[in-house]
């Protein structure tokens, strides 16, 4: 009889000690490990951005330095099989019409298109994330500002760009020097123009949100609306928001280069992946590499974002998730 | 249908509206004087009539207004009078005249004040005319090739979902969005033009097709521009295509279908396919827009005399009234390709209903 007993108690006993409880960001992080493409995308967005930031103490030439003697050196590799090429190893990648070092050149412009494409991106989301709050939160706000949103969608994005960048570029220069403003008015006018489908998007999330049983808790509690936005909305509309991060990354990086292809961009001395691509171009039947490197900088780069996204949009859907 | 078109139609004027205002305000309170590049040995008085010419003394909002005259009232009935005068289609018409106005100084018919490019020193529309051909050869073509190599794309990676077919052709369409037109454009050039010798590196806009051997040597010239625009489109129509099919072929009536003893064939090309055209259709219909901006840049690059190149020359010289008609242009061609997705989409899905 009691033998009986202790095997039910065995039978409701665990065959093997519980796992831990695991938390939310684990669960992401499983599923994020599995999607090959994203993790890739991840390592090598994270390997340009340190590749940037450190590399002028790594590789210490200045990008800007003129070596006549040295001009139009082609890439070391060059030599593999073409050994009467001019090639020098303190000059890996080469060097350009003025004798400027190419690797120098692409970690200075990797340093101003990635910063560009974070503080755009960060930019617009900090607009889209305000104006799809405001706007699902408030409701007498919503029919307004998603008018608003449907208007600036339909503005022809590329040439008012250009058309901000050569209207506002004068003044801007004389009162922040020619870099600085550039930077200022580029991130400006990339963000002014692309905050409107995270907007739209965390408006979706909120309205559904703000329906659901802790809202009307925290309300019941006589919670602020200013700490129900802050405390229990922003956190819950995080991941809609950082997918759609990692897409305005990939559209800022790719519309500073557009900019700075079409010579509207950075000062002329000024390196930045778009520029370095651009002066590349009349000469590329001689040097195809200066404006394969450039390019294949940004198009990894923008490759790796977008996986990246791929990846985290998996991740982070429940639904998806665990599957 | 008719009344929901319709209201739309109506709808987009107060858009539209909008839409020159932001442009033409964006012109006018940028700081820089539009006389700024008047050499200087002009004589004040000159430049004081040159002012009063371009209509910089009256103040913003009757600029504005005059402006839209000249955009919606004027630039039409030009066209219409050109229309009915010089085209094959329309010139068995009578003459109209609605764009010319009595002179008492000349006394005689002269045509209305029209938008005047500083740059060209004619009206802008004429420019715009003249190059417009261009733009939608290139981008039409570049649009149709991206389409048809889409769509089988989709359905078949959609079909055959996690085969080595679908992972390349989902690896592919990455590469599409990422690698910007402007380095498609060069590395393409490198590789056709430079080291195969295939295609030539630029388009030749005089170039005249009058016989087989210059029909050949324009598509020759076609190929490269298309080919950047066209791995653009390629890249985002097969991924929805690729997704609508795959959320069809899960639906009851595809079993229904099967069930029934159809073959394959009729399955996916028939019932499958026409169902999943529907969102597809709409996305055709938005991308047309975006394909133009892109189009700025491969005409940049291949030296096509488009309006996006026209575009690009006429903010370089600052001339001003080109920049805000071709602004406003682009925004007009985005809002009717933005109408003709609603309407379509109720067209080709009777589920949708917008009354």
């Amino acid at each position: 009889m009691t033998d009986m007993t202790e095997d039910h108690f065995a039978a409701l006993k665990d065959k093997e000690p519980a796992k831990e409880p695991r938390s939310q960001w684990q669960d992401v992080w499983s599923q994020f490990k599995k999607h090959k493409g994203a993790v890739f995308g991840g390592g090598f967005l994270l390997f340009i951005t340190l590749f940037v930031i450190f590399g002028p103490w790594i590789w210490d030439v200045d990008p800007k330095k003129l070596d006549i003697r040295n001009k139009d050196v082609r890439p070391i590799w060059t030599a593999l099989w073409n050994g009467d090429a001019k090639t020098l190893w303190y000059r890996p990648f080469g060097t350009d019409n003025l004798g400027r070092d190419l690797l120098a050149n692409i970690i200075a412009g990797g340093r101003a298109s990635m910063s560009v494409g974070w503080a755009a991106m960060i930019l617009s989301l900090i607009i889209g994330t305000g104006v799809g709050v405001l706007s699902g939160y408030f409701r007498r706000m919503d029919f307004w500002l998603m008018r608003f949103t449907d208007l600036v969608l339909s503005l022809p994005i590329l040439p008012l760009l250009l058309v901000a960048v050569v209207l506002f570029r004068q003044p801007l220069r004389s009162n922040f020097g020619p870099e600085m403003g550039m930077f200022i008015l580029i991130v400006g006018v990339i963000s002014v123009t692309s905050w409107m489908q995270t907007a739209r998007i965390v408006r979706g999330e909120i309205l559904a949100l703000k329906e659901r049983e802790f809202i009307l808790a925290a309300r019941s509690i006589g919670t602020s609306n200013a700490k129900i936005i802050t405390r229990h909305l922003l956190p819950n509309v995080i991941s809609p928001i950082m997918v759609s991060a990692t897409l305005g990354l990939a559209t800022a990086i790719i519309t500073e280069s557009a900019l700075s292809f079409l010579g509207f961009g950075f000062p002329s001395d000024f390196p930045t992946w778009g520029k370095l691509l651009a002066d590349a171009v009349p000469r590329m039947t001689e040097y195809p590499e200066r404006v394969m490197l450039p390019g294949i900088a940004i198009s990894l780069t923008v490759l790796g974002v977008n996986y990246l996204g791929d990846g985290l949009r998996d991740a982070l859907d429940p639904r998806i998730r665990g599957r | 249908m008719l009344t929901f078109t319709i209201r739309r139609l109506i709808l987009s004027v107060p858009t539209l509206l909008f839409i020159s205002l932001v442009i033409f305000l964006l012109l006018q309170l940028a700081p820089g004087d539009p006389m700024a590049q008047v050499p200087l040995t002009v004589p004040p008085e000159v430049k004081e009539k040159m002012r009063e010419a371009l209509g910089l003394g009256q103040p913003i909002h009757i600029q504005y207004i005059k402006w839209l005259y000249q955009f919606f009232i004027v630039e039409p009935q030009v066209m219409i009078d050109w229309m009915t005068r010089d085209t094959f289609l329309f010139g068995w018409l009578p003459d109209t005249q609605f764009s010319m106005v009595y002179n008492a100084e000349l006394d005689r018919m002269v045509t209305e004040q029209r938008v005047i490019s500083w740059q060209w020193r004619g009206p802008v529309m004429d420019v715009v005319i003249q190059r417009l051909p261009q733009t939608l050869w290139v981008v039409g073509m570049a649009y149709v090739v991206g389409i048809l190599i889409s769509i089988p794309i989709g359905i078949y990676s959609a079909y055959r979902q996690y085969s080595v077919f679908d992972q390349a052709g989902t690896f592919i369409t990455m590469i599409g969005f990422s690698v910007p037109p402007f380095f498609t454009g060069p590395l393409l050039g490198i590789i056709f033009a430079v080291q195969l010798g295939w295609f030539p590196l630029l388009y030749d806009t005089t170039h005249e097709v009058n016989n087989w051997d210059t029909f050949v040597t324009q598509l020759k010239q076609m190929v490269l521009p298309v080919m950047v625009l066209a791995l653009q489109t390629t890249a985002q129509i097969s991924r929805y295509m690729r997704a609508s099919v795959l959320d069809n072929l899960n639906q009851d009536y595809v079993r229904t279908a099967r069930s029934k003893g159809l073959s394959e064939a009729v399955v996916v090309m028939v019932h499958v396919l026409r169902n999943s055209m529907i969102p597809v259709i709409t996305v055709i219909a938005l991308g047309i827009p975006s394909i133009f901006g892109g189009a700025i840049i491969t005409e940049v690059v291949f030296g096509v005399s488009g309006i996006g190149d026209m575009f690009i020359r006429a903010l370089l010289s600052n001339d001003l009234p080109t920049v805000q008609t071709l602004a406003f242009i682009f925004a007009i061609l985005i809002v009717m390709f933005n109408l003709l997705a609603d309407v379509l989409y109720g067209v080709f899905d009777p589920r949708i209903r917008y009354d």
